[in-house]
């Protein structure tokens, strides 16, 4: 990318965030993440992973919900298209025409298609709520993507219950009746909605365009939502792997097959039908107002949204240092801007007369404190020989200079067989745990953190091997960190690890946190494997170590 | 063979979801009414007698008021609240009092009220007071036939007369 193409994508970012979201800056929470650690997402966590070993990483659902939600989205929109093109929005036109729909089959598989995929959405959705918060991915910086999500929740469920009404059966009467029960709940100067339907009197044309525009207006907002919703994400996930879709798909037409979504009889003002096929995805809230009240529900309804809306403030946790920029030694590459995660990081047009394209600027209220920056950052290099060892971009709380000195303490301290570093990362499996006199450990603040010329500075530092390990495949708790490290590592990303290291002596082992054991043994089996390499790479080495050391 | 039951266990999970979804989008199913019911919906909208009397104003208030709003009878805005007993087969079902709506009481009584009672034949009767007196003027008597589900509307409407049972 030229530097003005970065200027104007820079600014394309972030000009809508900042007219958006400027207002709501000042009242941004702390913005260290809390720990994902808590027996709930250690639980998650298991069976996360014992999916892994089935679905592989890309096709696992349970590391996809917010892409499924996307997916689910788009097959509602399609089939509602459909629908759309063949519904009568009049007072005999909708139980008829739904009904028509059903007759064919087509209409049958699509209109349930679109039934199971709200169902499959609410569910997937609630899913993505719980792991988001079990991980406690909701604090600092990420209270905006949190809050628009509960924001989400209300729209997903106006738009879905709504659908039910548009058939006109028994079941959209008993829905309406239900809701506008609970609307009247609220005190609306003497307002009595649920008078309405009591008598199929107020049932107009009219009133059925209202519905239909209402089923339309609800999910575009729904749509429009979901986009704020990722605004503050870079490279979003929203797109499932090609398995995980067909394989949701498959499940969703073989469902409609099985089992297709069919319409009660027209509505009967006088008697209400005996038993009603709740959908208990959408309209629990019926069955949950009738063993409560309308007010009761709204209470309940209050509660959860200010309880999960306040949650990134009420779970406060110690606000981390943010990234930081040493403009002498940025030259505005822009390789943090491009792996950054959050979009904290822009490029800016040089004004201190310096050499160089630009120069990176750290936006704090973005900002998660990952340090992955500070992993991409070209002058992130600990062969170099200056005084004072200072990078373009660094974290206050793990320096690269303390990473190098770290390190270095480390190779020193290696005694014994195939000695070995390992990199890691706070929030997957805590390779200090490992740590033995040939095996000196380094926990960073994500892996991303890591510039891959430290690997090659410790293999020419006297390691026999260097194993980087962090969050399982897809799974980094700052989003990418271990995606963009695997790539470094295999020389398709910048920075990249240098071609002449030995690729026998470099090895990728991700683990989550509750993995540790599974690290323990991937550690042995790499010294296993160092031991079998020619003794002549390693006197290189030990010889190019004793003239470093000198 | 590893492959074979991976994807063995692939599908087997994703018809799991697909029995949750298609299992819980219409089952356990819910029962309105508890079997051998049926309902009374009490549901009316109507706005009382103003609280007291309207009086004349005296000839000194009138001449502080402007030419333009010399009007000689002044009401109260606030209207009085509505009172309303239903009976079933002589013994109280509920009864209510609904304050009207508006900041200054003078708007509408509301009053909506589902009332499951067991089916079979019952003779309801409902009394309304709706002035300052309390005093019962609108008051009616219905029997009705109402088997299981069957779901007894009643109105009020002073334009129909009074109370409206609708079967
Ligand atoms: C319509 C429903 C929703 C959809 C389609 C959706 C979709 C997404 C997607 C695609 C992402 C980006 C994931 C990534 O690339 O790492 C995301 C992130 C996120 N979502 Fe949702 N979401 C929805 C509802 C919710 C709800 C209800 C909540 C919680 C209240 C929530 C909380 C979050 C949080 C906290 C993140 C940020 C994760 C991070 O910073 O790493 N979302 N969502």
């Amino acid at each position: 990318m030229y530097g003005w193409q970065r200027w104007v994508f820079s600014a394309a970012l972030c000009a809508p965030r900042g007219l958006a979201l400027s207002l709501l800056e000042s009242a941004m929470p702390a913005a260290k993440p809390a720990p994902p650690i808590g027996a709930a997402w250690r639980a998650w966590e298991r069976v996360e992973l014992a999916l892994d070993a089935l679905f592989g990483a890309r096709g696992n659902p349970l590391r996809h919900l917010g892409a499924l939600g996307f997916l689910f989205f788009w097959v509602l929109l399609a089939t509602g298209l459909y629908l759309y093109a063949l519904y009568e929005s009049t007072t005999d036109g909708a139980y008829r025409s739904v009904d028509a729909l059903s007759a064919t089959l087509i209409g049958a598989t699509v209109r349930s298609l679109h039934r199971y995929a709200a169902d499959g959405f609410v569910a997937v959705t609630v899913l993505h709520l719980a792991r988001e918060l079990f991980a406690g991915r909701f604090t600092g910086a990420r209270w905006f993507a949190w809050v628009t999500g509960v924001i989400l929740l209300w729209l997903l469920y106006a738009s879905g219950i709504g659908g039910y009404w548009l058939p006109g059966d028994q079941l959209a009467q008993w829905s309406l009746t239900a809701t506008a029960e609970w609307l009247d709940a609220l005190p609306l100067a003497g307002l009595s909605i649920v008078r309405n339907f009591l008598s199929g009197g107020q049932m107009t044309d009219r009133f059925y365009a209202l519905l239909a525009f209402l089923h339309v207006a609800i999910p575009l907002t729904l749509l429009f939502g979901m986009w704020l919703h990722i605004q503050r994400v870079t490279r979003p996930d929203v797109r499932p792997s090609r398995a995980l879709t067909l394989g949701t798909l498959a499940m969703l037409i073989a469902l409609s097959l099985v089992k297709p979504a069919t319409s009660m009889a027209p509505p009967d003002y006088g008697a209400l039908p005996a038993a009603v096929p709740v959908d208990w995805f959408l309209l629990f809230v019926h069955p949950l107002m009738d063993a409560t009240s309308p007010a009761a529900l709204w209470g309940m309804a209050a509660l959860v949204t200010l309880l999960l809306g306040a949650l990134p403030w009420v779970v406060r946790v110690r606000r981390e240092p943010v990234a930081l920029v040493d403009p002498a030694n940025c030259n505005g590459c822009g390789r943090c801007f491009a792996d950054c995660p959050f979009g904290a990081v822009v490029v800016e047009p040089r004004t201190d007369g310096r050499r160089g394209a630009g120069l990176a600027r750290v936006l704090p209220e973005l900002c998660v404190s990952c340090g992955i920056c500070a992993g991409a950052c070209p002058s992130s290099t600990p062969f170099r020989s200056v005084a004072e060892l200072v990078t373009g971009i660094d974290m206050p709380q793990l320096s690269l200079a303390e990473m190098r000195a770290a390190l270095e303490r480390s190779l020193a301290d290696l005694e014994g067989g195939p000695r070995i570093i390992v990199f890691g990362c706070d929030r997957a499996a805590d390779v200090r745990a490992l740590a033995r006199p040939d095996t000196g450990v380094i926990s960073l603040l994500c892996i991303g953190q890591l510039p891959p010329s430290f690997i090659d500075f410790a293999l020419r530092g006297g390691a026999d091997g260097v194993l980087v390990t962090g969050c399982a495949e897809d799974g980094c708790y700052y989003r990418h960190g271990n995606t963009w490290t695997a790539q470094r590592i295999a020389g398709e990303r910048e920075p990249h690890l240098r071609v002449s290291v030995p690729r026998a002596r470099v090895r990728v082992a991700w683990a989550a946190a509750v993995e540790l054991g599974r690290l323990g043994a991937e550690i042995e089996a790499f010294r296993s494997a160092l031991a079998k390499l020619p003794p002549a790479q390693r006197a290189v080495r030990r010889k190019r170590k004793e003239v470093a050391l000198g | 063979m590893r492959n074979v039951l991976r994807y063995a266990a692939q599908v087997l999970l994703y018809v799991a979801f697909g029995v949750a979804l298609g299992y819980f989008s219409s089952y356990p199913v819910f029962r309105v009414l508890a079997p051998g019911q049926a309902l009374v919906r009490l549901s009316f909208s109507h706005g009382a007698q103003p609280i007291g009397p309207c009086r004349e104003r005296t000839a000194e208030e009138l001449a502080k008021l402007a030419p333009n709003m010399r009007v000689k009878l002044v009401c109260p805005r606030e209207r009085a609240p509505v009172k309303v007993e239903v009976e079933m087969d002589g013994k109280p079902l509920y009864q209510v009092t609904a304050a009207p709506a508006g900041l200054k009481h003078d708007g509408v009584s509301t009053v909506y009220r589902r009332l499951p009672v067991p089916a079979g034949k019952h003779t309801f009767k409902a009394r309304l007071a709706d002035g300052p007196d309390g005093e019962f003027k609108y008051v009616a008597e219905q029997a009705v036939d109402l088997p299981p589900g069957k779901v007894l509307v009643i109105d009020f409407n002073v334009g129909k007369g009074g109370f409206v049972f609708v079967e």
